[in-house]
């Protein structure tokens, strides 16, 4: 089964455009990524911009309306994300549990459909 | 509701191999390496649900099994301990272990997992005994997983382990990774191993689904580990490449009932395309190893090559023979002949394909494979399309008392029907 662990950094969704992690961080992220494609879990994994470089598309009626980022009443916001491919909801919860993240930093593990999972 | 059990089960999941691979490398056998591994995640069975799960639960685990190493070695059963030995080389001994166990967690390096992995397919062991060591010890499965994966009976998987282990311990097998011309081999082994795994969840027409799929994606994550451990082996990225290639198709594979769905007929819209991205950059690695003739880089290549094409007639099939033609080269194996017939068959045409069938006949001569149902049935289709609709059923009617497999008999029947229709119209 695959699962997505969200990180979501406390003060991303007000973070500047030019917001980058510390290299301290990063050398620490490194490890962890590491650990995760030599365990043979890891299928992908990405950083995203903050969100005041992005866009919400929001839809009424049929219709898409564009609001450009920061997002004033967001207060959680997706700032990096790994696919692993585990055995079970556990395994994915200890992997998280293992990660390099500051206080205040969040990681959110969902579960990813499957095709079967969709009828 | 989080249930400890399941926790304890993840984490030994995530640390069992290193924690074996750390032990093994201090009591070289890597038998005694699992029990000692096993023993203390019997004690966190014990404590975890009352104290909680620790910290580190890595290093707590090797803590106890150091515990139990140095209680083992009091007994006087490891090591090959004499029982007239003094107290005061005991106690050093202990001591030593201690440290060397010690040392050994916090060193534990790949080189330690690589040993554990080619120790547990060693050639000296049945294939069989070399897959039930390989998911046990490295896949973190326990051994009624492994039975309930192989159709056979918990006791029986138990005993295969037990005499594995001790077929190890006898000869001596020494825990080290094989180098220079013995490597080679060796590798191959534990491909074979990985490949074999992987067949069991992605060809097993009975077994749960579930238990398939675990399989599938349990032999794909030891050849992800394997591309991290050797590198610079091209047939490790290029069995990556295959078993990505072919799992991606996996939702494709089967129909709304549960019937099997060839190849030509399938919807490709449901084959993973992040996957099949993933095979193909495995199959690129390989070739820029230099290893892109190889056995399992052409394999992998072939289902490429089907992958490539957004329709079924898209199919390159002239490239696909090509790379058959390249893969005969290596191993002149029937089933490789008959797959490359069928291709013959597609990109040269039916005659040509009836050709390149009589070749790969001769190649199975009287050998198991000329029982084989797909020989009969691959005439049956080429015969039908030159308009030889008596010898194409009688070839198809032969094909169905081959096969045992009800599913593949229907298949056969409906074919049978197309035939008769088709010699009705004619």
């Amino acid at each position: 089964m695959r699962f997505m662990m969200m990180v979501i950094p406390k003060g991303y969704e007000s973070a500047t455009p030019d917001t980058v992690p510390s290299a301290e961080a990063v050398a620490k992220m490194t490890e962890y990524n590491k650990a995760l494609q030599r365990a043979g879990v890891l299928l992908a994994l990405d950083g995203l911009f903050p969100p005041s470089t992005g866009a919400r598309i929001s839809y009424t009626d049929g219709k898409a309306t564009v609001t450009d980022g920061p997002f004033a009443e967001a207060n959680e916001v997706i700032g990096a994300y790994w696919i692993i491919q585990v055995r079970s909801r556990e395994e994915a919860i200890e992997w998280a549990k293992r990660a390099p993240m500051s206080d205040n930093e969040v990681i959110e593990v969902r579960q990813i459909h499957e095709m079967p999972d969709i009828p | 509701m989080r249930d400890v059990h399941k926790t304890i089960e993840a984490v030994w999941k995530i640390e069992s191999t290193r924690l074996i691979a750390a032990i093994a490398r201090v009591t070289r056998d890597i038998g005694v390496a699992e029990e000692l591994a096993q023993d203390a995640l019997v004690t966190a069975l014990e404590l975890w649900p009352e104290e909680g799960v620790p910290e580190n639960p890595g290093a707590w685990l090797m803590k106890a099994a150091k515990r139990r190493a140095i209680d083992a070695l009091r007994r006087g059963h490891m090591l090959e301990q004499k029982h007239e030995e003094i107290a005061r080389e005991l106690e050093w001994r202990q001591q030593r272990l201690a440290d060397a166990l010690e040392r050994s967690m916090d060193q534990v390096i790949d080189d330690d997992i690589l040993r554990l992995i080619f120790t547990a397919c060693h050639p000296i062991l049945p294939v069989e005994a070399r897959i039930a060591l390989t998911l046990r010890l490295i896949g973190g499965l326990t051994t009624a997983e492994i039975a309930r994966a192989f159709l056979v009976p918990e006791k029986t998987m138990g005993q295969r382990i037990f005499r594995a282990k001790k077929t190890l311990s006898e000869a001596h097998v020494p825990f080290e990774t094989p180098s220079g011309d013995e490597l080679r081999g060796r590798v191959e082994s534990v491909l074979l191993v990985v490949y074999l795994i992987f067949n069991e969840g992605y060809t097993a027409t009975s077994g749960e689904e579930w238990t398939r799929t675990a399989i599938c994606d349990e032999a794909l994550r030891l050849g992800r580990m394997l591309a991290q451990l050797l590198p610079g082996e091209s047939e490790v990225h290029a069995l990556l490449a295959l078993m990505e290639l072919q799992a991606s198709r996996a939702a494709a594979r089967r129909g709304r009932n549960g019937e099997a769905v060839l190849l030509s007929d399938q919807d490709r819209s449901l084959w993973d395309l992040a996957q099949i991205q993933r095979g193909v950059t495995a199959l690129e690695h390989a070739q820029r190893l230099g290893g892109g003739a190889k056995h399992y880089a052409l394999q992998a290549a072939i289902a490429a090559c089907h992958m490539r094409a957004r329709t079924a007639e898209e199919t390159d099939w002239e490239r696909i023979v090509l790379l058959y033609d390249a893969l005969m080269q290596i191993s002149q194996s029937p089933l490789v002949a008959l797959n490359r017939a069928v291709a013959v068959g597609e990109a040269q045409g039916p005659a040509a394909g009836l050709d390149a069938l009589d070749a790969a006949a001769c190649l199975a001569g009287a050998s198991a494979m000329a029982g084989y149902h797909l020989f009969p049935s691959v005439r049956g289709d080429l015969l039908m399309k030159l308009g030889r609709f008596t010898e194409a059923s009688e070839e198809i009617q032969r094909a169905i008392t081959m096969t045992k497999n009800l599913r593949e008999q229907e298949l056969l029947t409906e074919r049978l029907k197309k035939i008769e229709k088709a010699a009705l119209s004619a």
